[in-house]
């Protein structure tokens, strides 16, 4: 199979890359840009560890192929903090000590995000809606709620 | 190990909520796990799986993948040694089939190419020849003679002459004579209960990176909650001397005990050694359902003979558990956790380990209890509602206390079930009013916790700070743990202690992450080591002053004479010694080595209120408390974290989890969307009640809290699905298919 | 002599009692007696137990001191998840 040549913008950096047609956008982020924050926990979608942005959009990275990244912009993990100062939402998750094992992680504070930017006074259970599609193993989700909600009361500057 | 270890003391930081120390790397992609690492001309590796339940393996053809350009290496078990230890040639012939495929998913060979393109095209390109053989996957039909035999030979002496070869072991514990004790009861209910086989469920799939140099010298970097365990597998399989494997474990993305053993990392190490280059093997998430550690499925028979009054007079249990394709153990902690928190005069449990053609089980947080519990727990709920007694006051009245002869032999010394209990009883939820439609459920939960080898280094480096290095992959926190009981043993801020986690060359042997031990074993080898370098220091401040060492002691971070006829002399801090040690004597270091016992056993109570709709059979958690006594909670919402994830992961187990086997012995449900744990949108908060009650076996009162939490809720939700919807089902999970057949049922 | 109960199941290689005793001053000494004089319980011991002293659990630990007086149990060797 012919690689496709691909230019897109990732956490606002340029990035070109060649990826074979069949190659996820998963495996172009962690085999050939080095960007493995995202974690590949199914494959199928079902998981949530590789949320990333696609054009503003929460998509799961492992059912995007990489060569649907021509000319889109992306955000991952790697961009969310500012240089060294943590996002709220990366602060709270600390904080209220809202992961174990932290492989969710990354994947859960994308689409936690991504909900703020839509809905920045979410209700609980809107919250937990929104990431009914990432699993986490560890927690049983309480500590990520309250930290969601945390996140959101100190960007909403209550 | 003397169990006088415990001390009164104030606390200034343990107890405290402190930030982790792999916080940042872990929100912001930056930490490492199993997938993440590379190597330079590194190689994909990926593995051939068995399409049948139980096939005969006549030949396998790989010139044809061999002949591929681009594939470095083709491994079937003729690659492997045979080792001599019947435990580790049962986990290597789980790693690659020798002579039958065992299960569906069971590995027959693998490869490694240039790129996992061309690894997947390999494997097609090898050509197994099977000879399919009659399969069985249910552990009721395959404990019947003329069952199909998944191995021969494997019972051991314990087994009763007549029964299936798949019966492997048999395990009777108790005390008493039942039938007594029935003979007295005003009421015996009798029931049979099945689980299905859980999957831990961790979101992290296997994976390593193996690299096997010419001169024998191997590295290899894994997610496994115990490094040095795989190097002992590893080491043994590939006939290497342990010092040549060099083991890292990486971040890891969740265990609950299905890491502690090795899949992969054999087979990734063997095709390095034959391809001369590094081989990275990640697992699917397929595979990690089909070939890797479930929990045990079960069938159980429970008798309960109780009085009118609530007194139970007899307990038995009949324990069939299937640990799948190989001898397994897990019964035997069944059957002796069944009854544990109960005070009972008569008790007999009876257990069977039966093959079966599924994969090996790997344990999974209090293997074994969680099951035997469940059947017990739902039985006593059943007496409960017979005699229209209060659940918690019956539990109350034959709750294990000091002096009880448990049902597994030993005289409890102080345990904290009835504190627990009261402290479920006393809680605002357990009085608080349901609605129609809803039922609340409670249940006990017991698991015995251990200790094990343990070795800490501490290093003070010469800006007062601290080094410590210890063994055990942090799975939950426990790095800020450790930390966190340095800092208070040498008084100082727990932000100037860094705790890593080495790997097999730099420390000695440490056992696994399991068992609920490392916060207690290693904290307990971590406070020692720092009180081996306070005496140091101590020693070194006594030379500064010239006086004897023994004039010196150690307060809040200082060392200062020890009462006024050892001289005035103002204290000299961690820092200041740190700085001259050069000086003084050279590097300042403690460290402690040690096998831990003294756990002590553990018990916890939870309580949950659900609502089940009758017109979907669905179950909606409402609310859900769990109760569990933490000795001393070092870090309390770790403590809480344990608790949350254990009490969910039971829930799961209890509402939808379970493996799901075709007539053609294979799994029909190797994914997240069919194999479905619990969603954020499944769950109410879940609240924690802390207890401590100081453990005697540790010097801060530690008690492990990792793995009770997943034992009471399966008959928690039980018996409040009983009290919901007026159905008492016997079997997991009571997913909505089972509980409409069952509401139909009852008419 | 030390008492040492036994669990259920091995009864059968201990002449059918559940309660045995042995000269014992230690883990290490009682494992070792128990092996020479019930042989058939050499194969459990050789797979592994656990001994509970006076309700506390010990999976290894050859050396634990073990006084006449004290409650010793055989209990399979556990592990944990």
């Amino acid at each position: 199979m012919k690689s496709i040549p691909v230019s897109t913008t990732i956490n606002g950096d340029p990035y070109e890359f060649l990826c074979a047609p069949d190659e996820t956008l998963l495996d172009v982020l962690r085999n050939r840009l080095s960007l493995t924050g995202a974690k590949e926990g199914c494959g199928t979608g079902d998981c949530g560890a590789c949320s990333v942005t696609l054009n503003g959009r929460l998509v799961c990275s492992c059912l995007v192929l990489g060569a649907e990244a021509q000319g889109a912009e992306i955000s991952t993990i790697e961009g969310m903090a500012d240089g060294d100062e943590l996002h709220p939402l990366q602060r709270h998750f600390i904080d209220h000590a809202a992961l174990q094992c932290g492989i969710c992680t990354p994947g859960i504070l994308v689409a936690a995000k991504s909900l703020l930017e839509k809905n920045p006074a979410p209700t609980d259970e809107e919250v937990r809606y929104w990431l009914a599609g990432n699993l986490c193993r560890c927690t049983g989700y309480d500590k990520i709620i309250a930290a969601v909600q945390a996140a959101a009361a100190e960007m909403r500057g209550a | 190990m003397s169990l006088d270890e415990y001390t009164r003391r104030e606390f200034k930081q343990v107890g405290t909520r402190v930030r982790r120390p792999d916080g940042v790397d872990k929100v912001t992609g930056r930490a490492m796990y199993g997938a993440d690492a590379t190597a330079p001309g590194m190689l994909t590796g990926r593995i051939l799986r068995s399409p049948h339940a139980h096939a005969r393996i006549r030949s396998i053809a790989t010139s044809a993948a061999e002949a591929l350009p681009g594939v470095k290496a083709v491994i079937t078990s003729a690659d492997l040694s045979v080792p001599e230890d019947e435990f580790i040639r049962d986990v290597q012939d789980n790693c690659m089939a020798r002579g039958k495929a065992l299960y569906d998913g069971h590995a027959v060979a693998a490869v490694a190419a240039t790129d996992a393109a061309t690894a997947r095209a390999a494997l097609k390109l090898i050509k197994v020849d099977y000879e399919p053989l009659p399969h069985v996957t249910d552990v009721d039909v395959a404990i019947r003679p003329g069952a199909p035999v998944v191995q021969e030979g494997r019972a051991l002496e314990n087994v009763p002459a007549g029964m299936s070869a798949n019966v492997t072991s048999h395990s009777e514990f108790g005390h008493g004579t039942p039938a007594e004790g029935f003979a007295r009861a005003d009421k015996i209910i009798e029931r049979s209960f099945r689980t299905a086989a859980t999957h831990q469920g961790y979101i992290e799939p296997h994976a390593c990176l193996a690299s096997y140099a010419a001169d024998g010298k191997a590295d290899l970097w894994c997610c496994t909650q115990g490094q040095f365990f795989v190097r002992t597998l590893c080491s043994a399989i590939m006939g290497m001397e342990a010092s040549q494997l060099r083991v890292t474990a990486s971040e890891i993305g969740g265990g609950f005990g299905g890491k502690t053993t090795v899949f992969i990392e054999p087979v990734a190490l063997a095709l390095s050694r034959k391809a001369g280059r590094p081989v990275k093997i990640v697992m699917t998430r397929d595979e990690v359902f089909r070939a890797t550690g479930p929990t045990v499925s079960t069938s159980m028979d429970i008798k309960i003979g109780m009085t009118s009054d609530g007194r139970i007079t007899a307990g038995e249990a009949h324990l069939r558990y299937s640990g799948g394709a190989f001898p397994c153990g897990t019964v035997d902690m069944g059957g002796q956790a069944a009854f544990a928190a109960y005070d009972l005069e008569h008790v007999r449990t009876f257990g069977w380990n039966v093959l079966t053609n599924r994969p090996k089980e790997a344990a999974y947080r209090a293997p074994g209890a969680p099951q035997a519990i469940y059947a017990v727990e739902s039985v006593i709920d059943e007496l409960c509602q017979h005699f229209g007694l209060d659940p918690i006051d019956v539990r109350l009245k034959n709750a294990a206390k000091k002096g009880t002869k448990s049902s597994y032999g030993p005289t409890f010394p102080d345990i904290g079930l009835v504190a627990t209990l009261e402290a479920a009883k006393k809680h605002p939820h357990y009085s608080a009013p349901l609605k129609d439609g809803q039922g609340r459920g409670i249940s006990c939960g017991f698991w015995f916790n251990f200790g094990g080898n343990s070795c800490v280094s501490l290093n003070v480096n010469t800006d007062g700070t601290i080094g410590v290095t210890e063994g055990n992959p942090d799975i939950g926190g426990s790095r800020a743990s450790i930390s966190l009981m340095a800092a208070e043993e040498l008084g100082i801020p727990y932000d100037r202690v860094r705790t890593i986690v080495a790997d097999t060359s730099s420390l000695g042997y440490n056992d696994v992450t399991d068992g609920s031990r490392v916060t207690f074993a290693v904290g307990l080898a971590t406070i020692k080591a720092a009180r081996a370098a306070i005496r140091l220091m101590c020693e070194r401040a006594a030379k500064i002053w010239g006086i004897d060492a023994e004039a010196v002691e150690w307060k809040d971070g200082a060392a200062v004479p020890a009462g006024p006829n050892a001289g005035k002399f103002p204290p000299m801090s961690l820092a200041e010694i740190a700085a001259v040690s050069f000086e003084t004597g050279g590097p300042i270091a403690g460290h402690h080595e040690v096998n831990v016992d003294g756990a002590g056993v553990s018990f916890g109570v939870h309580i949950v209120d659900v609502e089940v709709d009758k017109e979907t059979g669905a179950t909606k958690v409402l609310r859900y408390t769990v109760f569990q006594d933490a000795g001393k909670a070092v870090h309390p919402s770790y403590v809480e974290g344990q608790m949350q994830g254990g009490a969910v992961q039971g829930i799961g187990w209890a509402l939808n989890e379970e493996y799901i086997y075709g007539a053609d012995g294979r799994l029909q449900n190797p994914g997240f969307l069919d194999y479905r744990v619990p969603v954020a949108s499944d769950l109410p908060m879940i609240d924690t009640v802390i207890l401590e009650i100081p453990n005697p076996g540790h010097p801060y009162g530690v008690r492990g809290v990792g793995e009770t939490g997943i034992v009471p809720p399966l008959a928690a939700l039980s018996n409040a699905v009983s009290r919901s919807a007026g159905i008492r089902l016997c079997e997991l999970p009571m997913s909505p298919p089972r509980v409409l057949k069952a509401l139909t049922g009852a008419g | 002599m030390v008492k040492v109960r036994l669990w259920g199941s091995l009864r059968q290689a201990a002449d059918g009692k559940t309660e045995v005793e042995v000269e014992a001053r230690n883990f290490k000494e009682l494992l070792d007696r128990l092996a020479a004089t019930y042989p058939g319980l050499e194969p459990q011991i050789r797979r592994g137990v656990s001994l509970s002293l006076d309700g506390v659990i010990y999976r290894e630990a050859w050396f634990t001191e073990i006084r006449p007086d004290a409650e010793v149990v055989l209990m399979p060797y556990m592990t944990g998840g």
